[in-house]
């Protein structure tokens, strides 16, 4: 492809490289330590499922366990391979004997390292099938029905309700929208544990539990078959719990998932050790599991500016792409996030949204990139408001955006009513139907306003990464480099769950997962 | 059903404008034009807008029309329909509270907190309870400001700390009084079932248990508060959408003066 911003691909190539040696730096980090959920997800994956009597998930009941006798450094897979050998059971019913002290995992003699693997083993190819199956099944509706060229339309549910957000997902479904996302209640990034089961409670979203992700899949593949189209679901792989939701995700064939290397840190105040190591795992369970991952550089210009710091959406985006490539993903599936955020009052912010966007777009030219409406300028003055998406819609149908969450016109009102949905779809259909070649036509003026923009903020941000470089990745957060956020080292939550591994730790599934694609 | 295309109608009422009966204007003096959009839980067809126009008029929309209809699903049809508003209100005998400060710009606020208070003026704020939105405390704290108003972290003559969001009641309070807060604002964006409002109530009542609801000047802000619910809740000031952090640390400060913190 032709650039038609005349950028400086020489400097791609070294915001590139630098990117990749600030993410093999923290890799090195990473491969030393494990964490509560990355423990959990462990457990889930091994089929362990379910609450004891005081409703706490039997995930945690294990790794609380493991973590209470400073046992988790060798991992649960060696400790629950260990006990299979030792009694025979399977990892639920061990679980279950945990839960009710009958078995005690630090009092079990320790078994040969082969041994615990081979015990384990018939459960790791368990749901590697069901996750093979899982993908197939997707495949096959894509290759019956076909996949959607241009833009996903993309839209949220959100009433707390599984049930209601069914209605919703299904109306919104047949308007056109392709992807569907639950948007997570207020509060669960920052819960040590998955709840569990059918939720119908939630405030500015529903919670994400296995079961209502189950209900919603199910609820979509019907509505799809109807519709002789495949509808994707999305879901929140962030917070504290990032590897257990990729793996329920993965066993309940969810496509999308927001799933982002630093989002946790920055926003959500999540210790940075904790996050970078979650984010890992969690990302080689969604390459495996064929799901497109979204990154949260959008929110950095909800509290930064987007005009003055539009090079630090690029810079996180070579970023989470570096993250990504070492968790063994594929650029297919690296829904690299920006937005339309800069301020209507000032001039020409069309032409650079359309400078980022198409910059985007040719540094990445393998990423289904992922395109956020406007949001922090959005007033509840619905007319403009809609004015604004319709903006944004022709962006990205000028820049080949994929994921295209639609705006809404009663943003900063409430969360979006049925009907709101509706005039959202069809703004950007018809935006999309007669603007659809209107990219492939233009060419923009060289040394013109666009060019030269474009060109600025890769400058910026390859001399930004530059600098990351020198630092490293957990002094930049510290200096609030990203999102005017600063974060310590030491700080925010999570940190109690992060141990080192002993050398004797093994997680099968990393093995099994890692740079590969279920079929 | 485009009935309403031009306006031939004879004008039969009254256009002079009487503020102890105000109504909607649309383009003649006491018209009453509104327009409203819902959806019904039924299926787009004649019944369906008939079962629309008469919503519109127990609305107290006289001639309600339809202007437009669309199914969202099956069992869903979304109405635009315009109408008359029949009720009025007595404007003359309407009083708001609003927050009685003028507002300084950020120069003269450092000013004035030099001259009355002569120390810098500790504001605390966060996003709290379960509430994960920052934009509305960023918007008010950050350096940037927002729309072109600075935010009360770029004041010289205040020491602004953001907490950032869901920071829970207790967490907030445990926090001001270890920087020796004078001033707490606390932002609500998620209002779903008015969880802000048991939010807010909450805070306040912590303080008034812990006997340090005077020792603060209390506000909150959010796009659905105004300065009337902040006043009920037992706050000292309520800003809503529009409000920035001029109107914020000019309310803050004359209260504190006001109160004689020093």
């Amino acid at each position: 492809m032709e650039s038609k911003l005349g950028l400086n691909f020489e400097l791609v190539d070294k915001a590139r490289a630098s990117a990749a040696h600030v993410a093999d730096e923290v890799q090195e980090f990473i491969n030393g330590h494990t964490t509560v959920t990355t423990e959990r997800a462990v457990c889930r994956l091994l089929g362990i499922d379910g609450v004891n009597e005081m409703d706490v998930p039997m995930p945690n009941v294990i790794v609380d366990h493991l973590m209470a006798n400073g046992l988790l450094s060798v991992g649960a897979s060696w400790h629950i391979g260990n006990a299979m050998v030792e009694t025979g059971l399977a990892p639920q019913t061990i679980a279950e004997k945990i839960d009710k002290g009958e078995i005690d995992l630090s009092k079990l003699p320790a078994h040969k390292d082969a041994e615990v693997r081979a015990a384990i083993k018939p459960y790791v190819d368990k749901t590697i099938a069901r996750i093979n199956k899982n993908v197939g099944k997707r495949n096959a509706y894509l290759k019956e029905f076909g996949d959607k060229e241009g833009p996903y339309l993309y839209v949220i549910v959100a009433t707390g309700n599984i049930y209601e957000d069914i209605t919703q997902a299904k109306a919104a479904a047949k308007q056109g929208a392709d992807i569907i996302a639950v948007i997570r209640t207020t509060g669960q990034s920052l819960l040590d544990y998955v709840p569990y089961g059918a939720t119908t409670e939630g405030f500015g979203g529903t919670y994400a539990t296995q079961e209502n992700f189950r209900l919603m899949r199910k609820a979509l593949d019907e509505v799809g078959e109807e519709q002789h189209r495949y509808i994707r679901l999305c879901n929140y792989c962030s917070g504290l719990c990032m590897p257990e939701i990729a793996a329920m995700g993965a066993l309940e064939r969810l496509d999308v998932m927001l799933n982002d290397a630093l989002y946790g840190i920055l926003f959500r105040d999540i210790n940075m050790q904790r996050t970078i190591v979650d984010q890992y795992f969690s990302r080689v369970i969604n390459g495996f599991a064929g799901v497109i991952i979204n990154t949260g550089e959008d929110n950095y210009l909800t509290t930064d500016d987007a005009i003055t710091s539009a090079h630090t959406v690029l810079a996180s985006q070579f970023l989470n792409e570096a993250f990504a490539k070492d968790a063994g993903m594929r650029e297919e599936q690296m829904g690299l996030g920006h937005a339309f955020e800069m301020d209507p009052a000032v001039e020409d912010t069309f032409l650079y949204e359309l400078a980022q966007a198409q910059m985007a777009r040719e540094i990445f030219p393998n990423a289904p990139l992922k395109y956020m409406p406007p949001t922090k300028y959005m007033t509840g003055d619905i007319f403009r408001g809609h004015i604004q998406d319709a903006l944004f819609n022709m962006v990205t149908i000028m820049t080949g955006q994929r994921l295209h969450l639609l705006g809404m016109l009663t943003e900063a009102i409430h969360t979006p009513f049925m009907s709101d949905r509706a005039l959202s779809i069809e703004n950007a259909q018809y935006i999309f139907r007669t603007m659809k070649d209107l990219g492939s036509e233009l060419t923009y003026k060289e040394g013109g306003i666009i060019q030269n923009r474009a060109n600025e903020v890769l400058t910026k941000a390859t001399d930004l990464l530059g600098e990351i470089e020198k630092l490293g990745l957990f002094t930049t957060i510290e200096k609030g480099i990203f999102a005017d956020v600063k974060r310590p080292k030491d700080g925010g939550k999570g940190l109690s769950g992060v141990v080192c591994k002993d050398e004797k730790y093994f997680n099968p599934f990393i093995e099994e997962m890692k740079g590969v694609v279920a079929q | 059903m485009s009935s309403g295309l031009y306006n031939t109608h004879k004008i039969d009422f009254d256009t002079t404008l009487d503020l102890t009966r105000l109504k909607p204007y649309g383009d003649t003096m006491n018209d009453g034009k509104v327009q409203t959009s819902f959806t019904l839980p039924i299926k787009d067809d004649e019944r369906g807008e008939e079962a629309a126009r008469q919503i519109a008029k127990k609305m107290g929309l006289e001639e309600p029309n339809v202007a437009y209809h669309a199914a969202l699903d099956k069992e869903f049809t979304f109405y635009v329909v315009y109408g008359s508003c029949v009720h009025t209100v007595n404007y003359e005998d309407i009083h708001v509270i609003t927050v009685e400060s003028e507002t300084m710009g950020m120069e003269e606020a450092n000013d004035y907190i030099r001259e009355h208070i002569g120390r810098k003026v500790v504001m605390v704020g966060a996003s709290t309870g379960t509430d994960a939105h920052t934009v509305g405390i960023d918007a008010i704290m950050n350096r940037k400001g927002f729309a072109g108003h600075y935010g009360l972290e770029r004041y010289e003559m205040v020491d602004a700390y953001n907490l950032g969001s869901q920071v829970p009641n207790e967490e907030f309070i445990k926090k001001a009084v270890e920087l020796k807060a004078d001033v707490l604002l606390v932002s609500q964006t998620v209002t779903q079932k008015d969880v802000h409002i048991q939010n807010l109530t909450n805070l306040i009542e912590l303080l008034e248990a812990e006997g340090l609801r005077d020792k603060f000047v209390v506000c909150c802000g959010g796009p659905r508060i105004t300065h009337e619910l902040a006043k009920e809740l037992g706050y000292d000031a309520g800003f809503g959408a529009g409000k920035y952090a001029d109107d914020v640390a000019s309310f803050a400060v004359t209260e504190m003066v006001k109160r004689g913190m020093k």
